[in-house]
């Protein structure tokens, strides 16, 4: 008996069981057979159902060994701590939406299809693009979908993905990719610059190539200025080019769209959603056509329409041909739920900001991107990784030593960093990224700057 | 009877509004040097040059506009939501706020395993809790969502076969009632899909599965109870033609309410399933997700999983990435955490009285079908005599022969009601379908309420079929145009299309 189960109580499921003329439940289960039902108890939870209170104390003990920074973390890696607003988290608590399943029935629920509505013409006019879907899980998935959509759509297997890109997204491409037959061509990095070798990428262009996929800022926090010049030269041989972009960076960088791209890809976290230990955010993924690809696009899509009579205006889902529970085998994507809730939070959060918060915001990013890459340039025992490069959010560091040890160091201290980049790639064993955000202030810049002189060295 | 009447409020689209106050939220001007001078730096042709045009509102206005669309919309918390197949099911306050945690939601994904202890323990008991609940050996938690889970486990009898060099292996058997996930994902997977019918007892057409089954035979994905409600009772038999032919039984776990502690997949006879948190263990919907995945093997395929998983090493909790077939990373970290967390109090708060979560579902089930099945103009779809499990479907094509009304309008008056509709036009095989499903959460005076309101549609439907038709009113708009909607001159997926729409006609 529970109280998350009304009819558990024995009268109630006596009455039920009696209405259906039945003795006990297990009669309900004569067509199992019988070697297959379980006869005994599950052994899952803690041996017995817990009031509310115990639950409460047993989570607190085990949520209690996880620690947080102490000043605002300057880790980074695709995820990077930002300010939530209070607005945000008590909008999207609202049960109605929370509680709410996919928006199937259009007419009680035009509120939400409404908002999601909105995230759609926020996210597109942010990304200079024509069409951005309801949400894919994260900008990891989203990017496998643009992948295996360009794929679909050129009828060719190559992938080009610049040695840039976030790892973890290539990961997931190659794993998504498997079962298409996708080819996945790395293409190198500038040494010099810190981007999308442009060389290394006329080699490997042909036609066979579906897409070219780069990303800006880059993993390593880099803003590629030559992204108009690889959407040219994909263009040229009649390739898909897909860019990769944080939502924040575009308050003060040319949105993709507007630079050419075909395919926008992204992730909402950082706007109005928590880190998570990196889930659930939302991705985001967009097109700039509104015929050709848009039969390709996978997710869900909301349209405005009017009533039956014509009277009023309203929402609805649509173009759900292209979805597996219509076209099955022969859908654009198998995705049914998606990133519904974050892409909400995505949508109060840049409604808060408005153009010019998100400007304003976006110059904060950038004025301690710049404070923090000046700073460590100071420090002689650490090398920026590209210091020539226009960083935003993420600065790629190289240290004299191991970089792993360092970060453990620092977060021994009570600052936390990172990640270390060996974790990626072996040889780069020595480096790390640092991540900044509205939520440091110049002090906090300068401890983990000194902090860093100490663990180091401040000299050579 | 309830009356509902649904909020309705003129609320113009975000960038309709005012806009008067041109207001933005405060950001600190601390660096505002820094940024000139790195702006002054970089090349102008990185730099933004059309601003957004996201409207510059108050506080007030922006948390007014969502407030309002809250109330035109519908969740759990409002009333009954009986979509067959989704499990909407409550889900509990407790979860909500402790999951809201700044230990759980301020957590970076790349920090030290040793300052991430308390979550890692909660991932590796639910990874343990649900090979207990599913009958498998090992989960991996990375899928965010159940077709994703799918995907991996296509992907994982994929790699299965080309490891023992069967190239031959290319076909996945589904089953034609299955969700549409099922097919897509062993699309996405490079599988051709062969599907089998149903019979008319409402299993699996067995003698049809034998005669498409073959060398090429990859796997066959199945749920069961399967998405009508009835346990597929010849499933022994169906795994051991399968494991004859060396091909895999894949299990569609998304809703478990029906067979949670009482029936296990693996015993089944099933290698690899994925489960819906955000169904069966009641993390919430989210108003379309997120969810949460987890997908188990039997440990024959642990090899396989997507990495990384979590383990004890004797000391303390650590990933562990050296699977050494794994098909790799179906999702960058490693899961959707605090849906997980979610699940992970829901299992804990419940422990073996899970049990009754499945019992009660399927009395509830059985009881509203039993006052439907009776309904003038309604049928029961197959499986006539057989009790369901966690859900039923109905048929309203005896009603639309008779009056003209279809499962769609019917799903319309129930809005009118108070209830949100059922799954309708699911599964494919039955003709103007209702699935439903009411779960656990609903009380008897609920359900009774939901089959009175069954009736009072049907009734109507024969009298004034006109006034079925025309619903719903009660609702923040009544019926719309879905043509317009999705016609190539008029589709209008951002405010962008609106705009342009209104200067020069469709
Ligand atoms: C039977 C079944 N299988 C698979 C899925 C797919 O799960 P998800 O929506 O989490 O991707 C669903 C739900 O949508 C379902 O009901």
């Amino acid at each position: 008996m529970h109280n998350w189960i009304p009819n558990s109580s024995p009268e109630i499921r006596g009455e039920l069981l009696r209405d259906l003329g039945l003795k006990d439940v297990s009669e309900l289960f004569s067509d199992v057979p019988p070697q297959l039902l379980l006869a005994r108890d599950l052994n899952v939870g803690f041996g017995r159902t817990l009031a509310e209170y115990e639950v409460v104390r047993l989570f607190n003990t085990l949520i209690s060994k996880n620690r947080l920074s102490e000043v605002p973390s300057f880790m980074g890696g695709g995820l990077c701590q930002h300010y939530v607003p209070s607005a945000v988290k008590a909008l999207v608590s609202r049960s109605e939406f929370y509680t709410a399943y996919t928006p199937y029935q259009a007419e009680i629920a035009q509120g939400l299809l409404q908002a999601l509505f909105e995230y759609q013409s926020l996210m597109a006019d942010l990304y200079g693009v024509k069409v951005v879907n309801a949400s894919m899980y994260n900008g990891s998935t989203a990017s496998a979908e643009a992948v295996l959509m360009a794929a679909r759509a050129k009828k060719r297997r190559r992938i080009l993905i610049s040695e840039s890109v976030h790892p973890e997204v290539v990961e997931v491409i190659r794993t998504w990719g498997f079962g298409a037959g996708l080819e996945l061509v790395n293409v190198g990095l500038d040494r010099e610059s810190g981007q999308i070798s442009l060389s290394d990428l006329r080699s490997k262009l042909s036609d066979e190539v579906a897409a070219v996929f780069v990303q800006t800022p880059n993993f390593f926090g880099v803003v590629e200025s030559v992204v108009r010049e690889v959407i040219e030269e994909t263009h040229r041989v009649n390739a898909l080019s897909i860019v990769y972009t944080h939502p924040l960076a575009l308050g003060v960088l040319e949105a993709p769209g507007a630079m050419g791209a075909d395919v926008v890809v992204g992730d909402v976290q950082g706007l109005g959603v928590g880190l998570n230990f990196g889930g659930p955010s939302a991705g985001i993924l967009g097109i700039n056509d509104d015929k050709e690809l848009l039969r390709q696009f996978p997710g869900r899509l909301i349209g405005a329409t009017r009533t039956v009579d014509g009277r009023e205006r309203g929402f609805t889902m649509i173009l759900q041909t292209r979805e597996q529970h219509i076209k099955r085998e022969r859908a654009t994507s198998n995705i049914t739920t998606n990133a519904s809730l974050e892409a909400l939070a995505a949508a109060v959060h840049l409604s808060l900001l408005g153009s010019k918060g998100l400007r304003r915001l976006g110059e904060a990013i950038l004025g301690r991107t710049h404070y923090l890459v000046k700073s460590l340039s100071r420090l002689e025992s650490v090398d920026l990784l590209f210091p020539e490069a226009l960083h935003f959010r993420e600065v790629g560091v190289r240290f004299p030593v191991n970089a792993a040890q360092v970060l453990r160091t620092l977060a021994s201290r009570g600052v936390y960093a990172g990640p270390d980049l060996g974790r990626f790639r072996g040889e780069l064993g020595d480096c790390g990224l640092v991540c900044v955000t509205e939520l440091h202030t110049k002090r906090d810049i300068e401890l983990l700057v000194e902090l860093l002189g100490e663990v180091v060295g401040r000299g050579g | 009877m309830m009356v509902f009447r649904q909020a309705k409020w003129d609320e113009p689209v975000l960038f309709e509004l005012g806009g008067s106050s041109k207001q933005t939220f405060a950001v600190d001007d601390e660096f505002s040097g820094e940024a000139e001078e790195a702006l002054s730096k970089a090349p102008r042709h990185v730099l933004r040059s059309v601003e957004p045009g996201i409207p510059n509102l108050s506080e007030v206005e922006v948390v007014r506009h969502f407030t309002r669309l809250s109330q035109m919309s519908y969740g759990v918390d409002l009333g009954p939501v009986p979509l067959g197949s989704c499990t909407m099911k409550y889900n509990p306050k407790v979860s909500e706020e402790l999951a809201s945690d700044r230990r759980i939601v301020d957590l970076h994904p790349y920090q030290d395993v040793d300052s991430v202890q308390g979550v890692l323990e909660i991932m590796y008991l639910m990874q343990k809790w649900l090979s207990e609940i599913t009958g498998m050996d090992e989960c991996s938690l990375q899928p965010p969502a159940g077709a994703a889970g799918e995907f991996v486990g296509a992907l994982i009898i994929k790699k299965y076969h080309l490891d023992k060099g069967n190239t031959g292996k290319v076909e996945m058997i589904v089953p034609e009632a299955a969700h549409g996930s099922n097919p897509a994902s062993s699309a996405m997977a490079g599988f051709k899909v062969v599907k089998i019918p149903t019979a008319p007892d409402g299993e699996t057409d067995i003698e049809a599965l034998k005669a498409v089954l073959s060398d090429s035979t990859a796997g066959l994905m199945l749920t069961n109870p399967n998405t009508l409600g009835i346990f597929e009772s010849k499933i022994v038999e169906i795994s051991d033609l399968l494991h004859g032919r060396d091909a895999l039984m894949y299990y569609d776990g998304a809703n478990l309410n029906g067979i949670l502690g009482l029936v296990r997949p693996g015993d089944m006879g099933f290698d690899i399933i994925h489960l819906n948190l955000h169904k069966t263990f009641s993390a919430p919907h989210g108003g379309g997700g997120p969810g949460a995945g987890a997908v188990c093997v039997k440990s024959g395929l642990k090899e396989y999983l997507p990495v990384p998983i979590v383990d004890f090493d004797g000391r303390k909790y650590v990933f562990r990435y050296d699977l050494s077939r794994t098909v790799g990373r179906i999702s960058w970290f490693y899961g959707n955490v605090v849906p997980i967390v979610k699940s992970f109090i829901y299992i804990a708060t419940l422990g073996p009285s899970l049990r009754e979560v499945a019992e009660l579902s399927v009395l509830n089930t059985n009881y509203l079908m039993r006052k439907l099945a009776g309904l003038r103009g309604v049928s029961l779809a197959y499986g006539e005599g057989r009790w369901r499990k966690h859900e039923f479907v109905v048929s309203f094509e005896k009603l639309l022969k008779e009056t003209g009304v279809s499962a769609e309008d019917v799903a319309k008056a129930l809005l009118d009601r108070g209830f949100h509709a059922p799954t309708i036009y699911f599964p494919l095989i039955v003709k103007e379908a209702h699935m439903i499903e009411v779960t656990e959460s609903e009380s008897k005076e609920n359900i009774d309420a939901l089959a009175n309101a069954y009736k009072e549609v049907v009734d109507l439907a024969y009298s004034s079929p006109e006034l079925v038709k025309s619903s719903p009113t009660n609702t923040s708009v009544g019926r719309l145009d879905v043509l317009t909607a999705n016609h190539p001159k008029t589709l209008a997926p951002t405010y962008r299309y609106v705009e342009k729409l209104k200067d020069e006609g469709p």
